[in-house]
């Protein structure tokens, strides 16, 4: 496929991982991060872990929208499903992920709930117009990236005049996320370093790379932005690791073919237009982060289901042996936790890091189970 | 029909429309049958009008496989829900090296369904049942109230006996066996999808909806010795590989760079976020054979229609833990999980 197999190109991909691996110290450790769960998924996908040294080690980031969200949050949506009888839109991933006492909309929808899988946020509002009789709510997640078109619907649905339409607001800030994970003192007590960012590639069209370079400047910390293929992958890690031979820490773009330093202009217009930041934000893992979220601004305050749906938010308690919040944060691997390919499966998930394709720990069970296996057999014998 | 009609009105199979009444046993029904089903399977077992067939089969081992159809849009590039039924039932009875031989059909109709789509869907089965040469010699109609159903589901049944000297199982498989496929992959799930997407590309993607009941029959007469054979439907090449390597308690390894992909289908995979691997096919096979039998059984599908694009894709392994891996276009590793969810729901 034109423009995409070239980014798959495997001869390639030996070189760059051949220069990885010649210019890699033997001296020292890597720690890099990827932030976003499409980084993630794409290591795992096609083996790049494989292709590493050992002393390039990748941490996952937090940047899965399923997996930060708490589960007060879900338990919300199924709230809003179950007991104010509104045709309820969501993305397929939030479907399955389990809310307080192992209830999910999958399950709601079950028990006669109207919960509908959507692609896209206009498929809901386009409900919204076939349902006149019917409260329609769009359950927005996400990072920057899903923001815009959300602003949008919210925009178009004011234009329209639709009186039956909201949107339940869990739309959350990267910047943010990233300043917790730097400020954060856990980090320093698990002896948690991490030494560079593969920044994210999507978000980044959007809000453009100049918000990462205070995180450069600041905490001098490298961020190499990057695309989502594969190549994209290789080529920041290698661009990393020679910003930290060199003792640079600058933000550098491997995505340029869609990412600018100002970003997206328009989007950002009508994000700002619609949202704004909201004082604080829950996010599993992180915590109460401040600023780290953004709420549907006063002038449409008619199209947002929190209001009204007179919802009131409350925290509910995670698994207690879940571990999906030290991982979100970087501090712990799938594989440290008790429950991890034992209780917590895909098919029957415990934690959100389990369901989402972008989770950590669903990449390392449906694709870097078998390292796990051979790690035992070797250590058995 | 030829014959003069015993009913007052011939059925208006232009604008008439599916009434509870066609389900209910009565004349209406016997008309639906008469007219409709009758007229476009016309067979000498259906035309004596028992409750069941009456048949006499060939020696040899019989297999018997049932699929229900339930795909939403009925009609798609490639194919409709009348053909899937016949195709997927006469695969998966060919699957074991049989000759299908009858199929049984049986309709769940939703009231208000257009007669003029069940007219086209019944000669679309009609058509495939006869290109596969089997019979469609019993069946049955019933009607749900509106809302009840979605149009048109279909479950047919087929029986088909294996000749001499075959022995094709999912537990046979061994270490060291060669992993054959014979197309392209996703064909199927990714028209299905393209089409409830509204995504169009500049070539339409086509469901590669057909009967391999041929091409199964090539391959068995020159190499015996194959092992298993699969068409890896719902879940993909995915979903097949992970059951017959727990069936066969064996690892599978596969190579990414010999799997042959359409790129309208990758592009297709691309934007709607799915795995070819995981994506479901409804006219390609997997066979395992013994390695020494490989070349030549790759060269006799490479011979016919429809395996020209056939590759050896990968083999089997001695692997406790019955895990699929894949090598990646990279030369790194990954596992090729079950699917945990249904990814795409109503495909067939």
């Amino acid at each position: 496929m034109k423009y995409v197999a070239e980014y798959r190109d495997g001869t390639l991909a030996r070189e760059i991982a051949a220069r990885i691996r010649q210019e890699a110290r033997p001296t020292r450790d890597y720690h890099l991060m990827e932030f976003c769960g499409g980084h993630t998924h794409a290591i795992f996908r096609y083996g790049i872990p494989d292709l590493l040294p050992d002393n390039v080690k990748m941490i996952h980031g937090p940047g899965c929208p399923v997996c930060v969200l708490p589960i007060s949050r879900l338990d919300i949506a199924i709230e809003l499903a179950l007991r104010h009888d509104v045709i309820l839109c969501s993305y397929g991933d939030m479907m399955r992920v389990p809310g307080s006492r192992k209830r999910s909309l999958l399950k709601a929808r079950a028990e006669g709930a109207d919960v509908r899988m959507v692609y896209s946020c206009m498929d809901a509002l386009a409900l919204a117009q076939d349902n006149p009789e019917r409260e329609v709510v769009f359950f927005a997640i996400g990072f920057e990236t899903t923001t815009p078109p959300t602003a949008l619907v919210i925009r178009q649905a004011q234009q329209l005049g639709l009186t039956n339409f909201t949107v339940f607001c869990n739309h959350v800030l990267t910047p943010a996320a990233i300043s917790s994970i730097l400020d954060s003192p856990d980090a320093d007590e698990l002896g948690l370093s991490i030494d560079g960012f593969v920044g994210p590639a999507h978000v980044s069209t959007v809000i453009g790379s100049q918000p990462y370079e205070r995180f450069a400047r600041d905490y001098n910390k490298p961020i190499v932005i990057a695309g989502f293929e594969p190549l994209d992958l290789l080529q920041s890690i290698l661009m990393l690791i020679r910003q930290l031979n060199d003792g640079r820490a600058e933000v550098e773009n491997e995505f340029s073919r869609a990412v600018t330093r100002q970003g997206n202009e328009r989007a950002i217009r009508v994000v700002d237009e619609v949202f704004e930041v909201c004082d604080t934000f829950e996010w599993r893992g992180l915590g109460w982060v401040p600023h780290s979220a953004l709420k549907i601004r006063s002038a449409f305050s008619q199209f947002d289901a929190q209001i009204r749906f007179s919802v009131e938010y409350r925290s509910s308690a995670e698994n207690a042996a879940c571990e999906c919040g030290a991982i979100l944060h970087g501090v712990k691997s799938p594989r440290d936790c008790t429950l991890f390919g034992e209780a917590c499966t895909p098919e029957n998930p415990l934690g959100p890091c389990m369901v989402s394709s972008e989770g950590a720990c669903a990449a390392y069970y449906s694709y870097g189970r078998h390292q796990v296996s051979l790690i035992e057999t070797t250590s058995v014998e | 029909m030829t014959k003069p009609s015993e009913y007052s009105h011939a059925l208006d199979l232009q604008h008439g429309r599916v009434e509870m009444a066609h389900g209910g046993g009565g004349k209406a029904m016997a008309q639906l049958i008469d007219e409709l089903f009758l007229a476009a399977f016309s067979n000498p077992w259906l035309a004596q009008m028992n409750d069941q067939a009456c048949f006499t089969l060939p020696a040899g081992q019989v297999v018997m496989a049932t699929d229900s159809h339930v795909i939403s849009p009925l009609f798609f590039p490639g194919g409709d829900i009348g053909a899937l039924s016949v195709h997927g039932t006469v695969n998966d009875v060919a699957m074991s090296g049989a000759v299908p031989k009858f199929l049984s059909a049986g309709f769940i109709l939703e009231e208000g369904f257009p007669l003029a789509d069940l007219q086209r869907i019944v000669i679309a089965m009609a058509q495939a049942a006869e290109a596969a040469g089997v019979a469609i010699v019993t069946g049955d109609t019933k009607v749900v109230e509106r809302g009840k159903g979605d149009g048109c589901f279909i479950n047919t049944t087929g029986i088909g006996v294996v000749p001499q000297g075959l022995n094709l199982s999912a537990n046979r498989v061994q270490p060291g066996d060669k992993i054959l496929l014979s197309g392209s992959l996703g064909d199927h799930g990714v028209a299905i999808m393209s089409l409830r997407e509204g995504l169009s590309f500049e070539t339409t993607i086509e469901s590669d909806s057909q009967a391999l009941h041929e091409l199964v029959a090539a391959m068995v007469t020159e190499v015996p010795e194959i092992n298993c054979m699969r068409d890896p439907t719902r879940g993909g090449l995915a979903a097949t590989l992970n059951e017959i390597a727990q069936s066969s308690q064996v690892g599978i390894s596969i190579k990414e760079a010999t799997i042959p992909i359409k790129p309208q289908v990758s592009a297709a995979c691309e934007f709607l976020g799915l795995d070819p691997l995981y994506v479901a096919n409804e006219g390609k096979l997997v066979a395992f054979c013994p390695a020494d039998k490989a070349a030549q059984l790759l060269a006799i599908m490479r011979q016919h229609p429809q395996g020209q694009e056939a590759a050896i894709i990968g083999e089997v392994t001695a692997d406790p833990l019955k895990f699929v891996q894949m090598e990646t276009v990279f030369g790194g590793r990954r596992m090729v999980d079950w699917v945990a969810a249904e990814p795409l729901p109503r495909i067939c």
